[in-house]
């Protein structure tokens, strides 16, 4: 099982929390800093594994975790979760932002908090692993929008007028994640 | 109306939506809490509004808010009403908004049954696939029991996106509603073999984590995984199913053998690393399992442990890290395959990545042996000394301790080293969590080890003076000196220097409670010991400077505020006045002499009889002995030595017996004795305060209860009650008083003794025997200050140096190595030396160094360790009690059912109801014989109870009634039940005619150990013909498995060719088991079996 999933960059800022175990708000914050606090103090060319979350699980529990440019991923699992498997996941979900986002950045993730949470959705429920064929994902992902999109039809026009107008100062966003070479081993996991 | 709504929606236009407010609280970086406030407070009026996606827009930046740690769940009401939306895009937000924010217990829930309800069975695959998302991440157990067969109806949807979601979300049904397990089983098992990959894969993934808690409940179904495993190619999967046979292998070790080969095939021809990791790992845990009684599997242990070390030698850290985390699991049983890489993980504690670091120490716990432990410990203290981070360092010392000690000590061959790398850790290590544990090793090795008794008490003597102690400690290193003061004490004849070490004992030091009460009953070990040999020598003037020094150095410990150490600092004072009185013939008016600071411990005399502590009971011992010398004394000095000398063999003699290493369990095996009863009192409590005070002769104690103090004097002595009890209590009082107060009292007490003819006057005698003898030691008293304490520990050179101590003695063992051909016949001297010694005092002691002979290379252990160990007669060391240790709130002890027995009355009533009822309309008859007819579907669930039940817990009352029902028809009808008829009716006549056959069931619980076998054997031969006819399998073997003792025959069950094919095959070994009995038990058997799917399927058609 997947306790949490958490995204934050490099400053330890939330960008994505989805906790598939009650904790109250203030519980979930200290969770955050307190991964972050862990994960940031490693190198990058050290293990992706990492025990001792001392909030959130216990013994059992294990974080994995990646770090791309100014994002980390990092998932608790308990130890029926593959390590291995875990990481890929990741890169899986990673991928697919990449996809959705076309060529995803910190601040896709930033403005758009609500897609990502309906991405991994696809990926990952209630804890457990739904789906790891990104194309089967995308799909999924891209039927609901288009449902979205229909509902939304003329009625939304204005609206989407209007976002349009307080977008145009947004200043050109920065599209600087790239996605780095993958250790061959992952890659060779094939879903 | 409508021109209203576009109104309502060009104002509600110019709203922030997310985006503003994400980008506002950016650009509010300053007052981003205030800048939130505001935003909050907009998003409460946009939540009136009635126009729902305004609503949802508000929700949806609530969402955003909770992450960033704003509690929303004041706006719980306004989520469900985003969430009841028919639009899909408000719905999700509505979904998400929830799943961020609700949780099992939140009492909005109980709104949402019918709305979820409703979505789920949406002709919108994807209104459903959100709901189950959302629901997903916050039901409760009244959502899954109202929900479950929503849910299982699911399961068979056409569509394979529901099909997938529905079969995970069943998982979090059981977790929570456990009783839904056992019905929604079968269809479960049937998902295993969905058409749709990523559904088979999402249920394989429920029943391993259902397995994972309750592998035995999950044997059955090894044949269907072991198909999977061998077909599929989904390494998502196969990941799984792998994982699932690591926790069922250690049930079944034949499911093991059967695994080897298929496994190993995988390990040879993946080029996934995960699963080829995953292979390994179920690998040896088959190995485990059958460690002994296969032949050829150190093949298969060669084979895993040569892939660990590809994996450990990778370069990436990942695989790294989980070769050495699988290395350490064949550690456990195949340490000497293990050992061959000891290179590799020697080269793995120098990573600079603690995680590897970690699993590299793990490991080196199987690679010391007698020859390296020196030196790896030398390289882990270099480590300690390099480490940055305390819980790492902690983490090696702990290490360190383990290293050493595991086996009794197996691979220590010197304990001088051992002890001054346990000194070292000390020093090195002054915040450790792990005091305890060295105390307990410096205790350890100092009883059980005799020979190095010396060098332990000197050792822990300048331990003693040169630990620095603070007031505040931040760990639990202080409690080496519990252990130090009491080795120091207990054997004080191997001391060197006993008369500092006193001194230093008597240092008044900020150290907690219990360690002072231990310094200060050591003192008294010490000086009984010193007394003793002052006596030996014939100098009375240091038995003098003994008495002094004692007397001296407990002062600040009689004036503590730790009852513990009071007493025991007040008994040991007596013990020393009553010395010197016999001695010296006593000084006139010895009482006033008493420490100033204690002015209420003058009547308590000598001869108390009875103390409960060990404290108490040498006092209450030496009491008679000080008083025969009384009789006498006065020769002193230099007189009636043969006296003295009585009286300090007396005193050693308190401390004189050999103390033996108890069990640690030792005291919970000590049978209560019959006639002792602990709640019983053992003197009745004195009536008042008032009526003990008029006849008792020490009058102001008695207004303190009687037991007011601490565990520590819990089963006190009845003679207490008028002297000692008080005593204790009144230290509470005491410490407030001030030095006048206490004078004053003291001078109305000694009145009112000298006046109250029942009071015992010591003093008396002492003013008889000599005057000056308190003047005497008045002046002593004032020149004590002079005595240079603090100087003496000075002198004493520090013991820390910058090569590290316990470098010598590896230094020695290497040199010793070299020479050793020439050496080797002193060496065994040593070691028979100890072992005799050993020989001559513990009875059954055992000589390492015979072990290690047959490993001629090995080191000699300088020291042996007694092993001997105290425990009760009959008792085992190896005893278990605590085997209930499992968390009692964890889900799954209550998923723990044995999913192959027939389900009876523990299948939810509620869902059987609905299941067979969809349609029907079903007679119910009470047990006296009422008739109550029930329209039942399911939208009316909630409401109708029963047509003659009208109370609001109707649902409950027509549950049991329908239980009642079918009890007393399952006796009647069975027998002309036609398999071939499946109607609604009689489905649900089957299914719960159930409850006639409990007591069948129990039966079978029982004999659930004798059975086990048959079933084993059954899976076995599955496995072993992988028939076609999958889907029977499990039925099949059901018939086999019956317990031979119950002898229910399972034949008369549904049967069609493929399952008479396979019986056949086995009847040969089951025929015997099968006596005919309990004809409609066995009709009724099939029935469970089939009725769930089939009666569901119905449902799921009807509904999609």
């Amino acid at each position: 099982m997947i306790k949490a999933i958490l995204v934050f960059n490099n400053h330890g800022k939330p960008r994505l929390s989805k906790f598939y175990q009650y904790f109250n708000e203030d519980m979930q914050q200290q969770i955050i800093k307190e991964t972050f606090q862990l994960v940031s103090k490693r190198d990058d060319n050290v293990c992706n594994f990492l025990e001792g979350g001392s909030l959130i699980g216990g013994s059992d529990y294990k974080l994995i975790y990646r770090h791309y440019a100014t994002l980390y991923f990092v998932f608790c699992v308990d130890s029926s979760e593959s390590e291995l498997g875990i990481l890929d996941l990741i890169q899986v979900f990673v991928e697919t932002l990449d996809k959705c986002f076309e060529n995803v950045c910190e601040l896709d993730l930033i403005f758009h908090a609500d897609a990502v949470h309906h991405i991994l959705s696809e990926l990952v429920m209630g804890g457990m692993v739904l789906q790891t064929n990104m194309s089967d994902i995308l799909a999924r992902i891209e039927e609901q929008n288009k449902l979205q999109k229909q509902e939304a039809g003329i009625s939304a026009a204005p609206a989407r007028a209007v976002s349009a107008v307080k977008s145009m100062n947004l200043p050109q966003q920065i599209k600087d994640i790239k996605l780095p070479d993958l250790p061959q081993a992952i890659k060779d996991l094939k879903f | 109306m409508a021109l209203k709504m576009v109104k309502g929606n060009l104002e509600r236009m110019f709203d922030k939506n997310l985006t503003d407010l994400v980008r506002g609280i950016r650009n509010n970086k300053d007052n981003e809490a205030k800048y939130i406030a505001q935003c909050i407070e907009e998003i409460k009026q946009e939540l009136r509004q009635d126009n729902v996606s305004v609503k949802s827009n508000a929700v949806a930046k609530l969402t955003y808010l909770q992450m960033c740690g704003y509690d929303i769940s004041w706006a719980g009401f306004n989520i469900i009403e985003v969430m009841s939306s028919n639009r899909f895009t408000c719905k999700r937000i509505g979904y998400l908004a929830a799943s961020q924010c609700f949780h099992p217990d939140s009492e909005l829930l109980m709104l949402t049954t019918n709305m979820i309800r409703k979505d789920l069975s949406s002709t919108n695959q994807y209104d459903a696939g959100v709901a189950l998302s959302g629901l997903s991440c916050f039901i409760s157990t009244d959502l899954s029991r109202d929900l479950a067969n929503d849910i299982m109806t699911l399961m068979s949807s056409t569509k394979p996106y529901l099909r997938m979601k529905a079969v995970l979300m069943m998982y979090k049904v059981f977790l929570r509603y456990p009783e839904a397990l056992r019905p929604a089983f079968p269809k479960l098992k049937e998902k295993l073999e969905d058409p749709d990959p990523s559904v088979q894969s999402a249920a394989v993934n429920v029943i391993c984590e259902l397995a994972r808690k309750n592998p035995k409940n999950y044997l059955s179904l090894a044949p269907i995984f072991f198909k999977l495993m061998t077909t599929s190619t989904n390494n998502w999967m196969l990941i799984k199913i792998i994982k699932l046979f690591g926790a069922l292998t250690p049930l079944e070790p034949r499911l093991g053998k059967k695994l080897i080969e298929p496994l190993t095939n995988l390990i040879h021809s993946t080029s996934a690393m995960s699963l080829l990791y995953e292979c390994i790992n179920t690998v040896i845990a088959v190995l485990i399992s059958i460690s002994s009684g296969m032949p050829n599997h150190s093949a298969s242990i060669q084979l895993c442990v040569q892939k660990l070390r590809i994996l450990i030698e990778d370069s990436d850290q990942n695989l790294k890290y989980l070769g050495l985390l699988a290395m350490s699991k064949i550690l456990k049983t195949h340490p000497k395959s293990v050992q061959t890489h000891k290179d590799l993980i020697l080269a793995c504690l120098d990573d600079k990545d603690e995680s590897i670091r970690l699993r590299a120490l793990d490991l080196l716990y199987g690679m010391v042996s007698k020859k390296n432990l020196m030196e790896i410990v030398r390289r882990l203290l270099g480590h300690m000394e390099r480490a940055e981070g305390s819980s790492y360092r902690d983490e090696l010392l702990y290490k360190v301790i383990e290293i050493c000690s595991q086996g009794s000590y197996q691979y220590v061959t010197n304990f001088e080293w051992y002890l001054t790398v346990l000194v070292e850790l000390i020093l090195l290590e002054s915040g450790s969590r792990h005091g305890r544990l060295i105390a307990g090793q410096l205790l350890d090795v100092a009883i059980r080890v005799q020979a190095v008794r010396t060098f332990a008490v000197n050792e822990m003597a300048t331990l003693l003076e040169t630990y620095p102690v603070t007031a505040a400690p931040n760990g639990t290193m202080q409690e080496v000196l519990y252990a130090a003061a009491w080795i120091v004490g207990e054997f004080a004849p191997h001391l060197d220097g006993p008369e500092r070490t006193l001194a230093v004992l008597l240092q008044p030091k900020p150290v907690a409670g219990h360690i002072q009460a231990v310094y200060v009953q050591n003192a008294l070990k010490l000086f009984a010991n010193l007394v003793g040999e002052a006596v030996r020598q014939r100098d009375g003037a240091a038995i003098e400077r003994h008495c002094q020094t004692l007397a001296e150095g407990l002062r600040s410990y009689l004036s503590s505020a730790d009852i513990e150490v009071q007493e025991r600092a007040s008994s040991v004072y007596f013990l020393v006045v009553l010395l010197r009185e016999s001695l010296g013939g006593g000084a006139d008016q010895q009482h006033a002499a008493a420490p100033v600071a204690d002015g209420g411990l003058l009547e308590l005399t000598p001869d108390v009889p009875g103390e409960p502590g060990d404290g108490g009971g040498e006092e209450a011992r030496a009491a008679p002995d000080e008083s025969v010398a009384t009789g006498t004394g006065g020769h002193y000095p230099g007189v009636a030595w043969d006296e003295i000398e009585q009286i300090a063999t007396d005193l050693q003699g308190l401390f004189g017996s050999e103390l033996n290493p108890v069990a640690p369990k030792a005291q919970r095996k000590v049978q209560l004795p019959e006639e002792l009863d602990l709640d019983e009192w053992i003197n009745q409590p004195p009536p008042s305060a008032d009526a003990s005070s008029a006849d008792g002769g020490s009058s102001d104690e008695d207004k303190f209860p009687l037991f007011l103090t601490d565990g520590g004097r819990g089963g006190g002595g009845g003679e207490r009650e008028t002297n000692g009890g008080g005593d204790g209590s009144r230290s509470y009082k005491r410490i407030e008083y001030t030095q006048e107060e206490l004078d004053k009292m003291r001078q109305a007490r000694l009145l009112e003794q000298t006046n109250n003819p029942n009071y015992l006057k010591p003093a008396k005698t002492k003013k008889a025997s000599g005057g000056d003898y308190h003047q005497q030691q008045q002046q002593q008293h004032d020149c004590y200050d002079d005595i240079p304490i603090a100087e003496i520990a000075l002198e004493v050179p520090l013991q820390i140096h910058s090569t590290k101590r316990s470098d010598k003695y590896l230094m020695d063992a290497e040199r010793a190595t070299r020479v050793f051909v020439g050496k080797s016949g002193g060496r065994k001297e040593k070691g028979e030396k100890s072992g005799k010694k050993s020989k001559r005092r513990g009875k059954k002691s055992k000589r390492y160094s015979d072990e290690s002979d047959s490993e001629s290379d090995d080191p000699k252990p300088l020291h042996v360790v007694n092993t001997v160990i105290e425990l009760p007669e009959g008792a085992i060391l190896s005893d278990t009690e605590d085997k209930n240790n499992a968390d009692p709130n964890d889900p799954h002890r209550a998923l723990d059912i044995d999913l192959d027995a027939p389900f009876e009355d523990d299948y939810p009533q509620e869902m059987k109801r609905k299941a067979a009822n969809q349609r029907s309309v079903m007679l119910l008859r009470d047990r006296d014989g009422q008739t109550a007819k029930t329209n039942r579907n399911p939208a009316d669930e909630h409401q109708s109870g029963g047509t003659t039940t009208t109370t609001s817990d109707s649902k409950h009352r027509s549950r049991r009634r329908g239980t009642a029902a079918a009890t007393e028809r399952s006796g009647s009808k069975h027998a002309d039940r036609k398999h071939t008829d499946r109607s609604d009716e009689q489905q649900q006549q089957q299914v719960d005619g159930g409850g006639a056959g409990r007591e069948k069931q129990k039966k079978k619980k029982k004999s659930a150990g004798k059975e086990r076998p048959d079933e084993a054997d059954a899976i076995m031969l599955m496995i072993d013909e992988e028939t076609p006819a999958k889907g029977r399998t499990t039925k099949e073997k059901k018939k086999h498995s019956k317990p031979p003792k119950d002898g229910v025959a399972a034949d008369e069950a549904v049967e069609d060719g493929d399952v008479k094919e396979k019986k056949k095959k086995h009847s040969k070994k089951s025929s015997k088991h099968h006596h005919h009995h309990h004809h409609s038990s066995s009709s009724k058997k099939s029935g469970y079996e089939e009725m769930p799917v089939q009666s569901l399927g119905g449902v799921s058609k009807d509904a999609i």
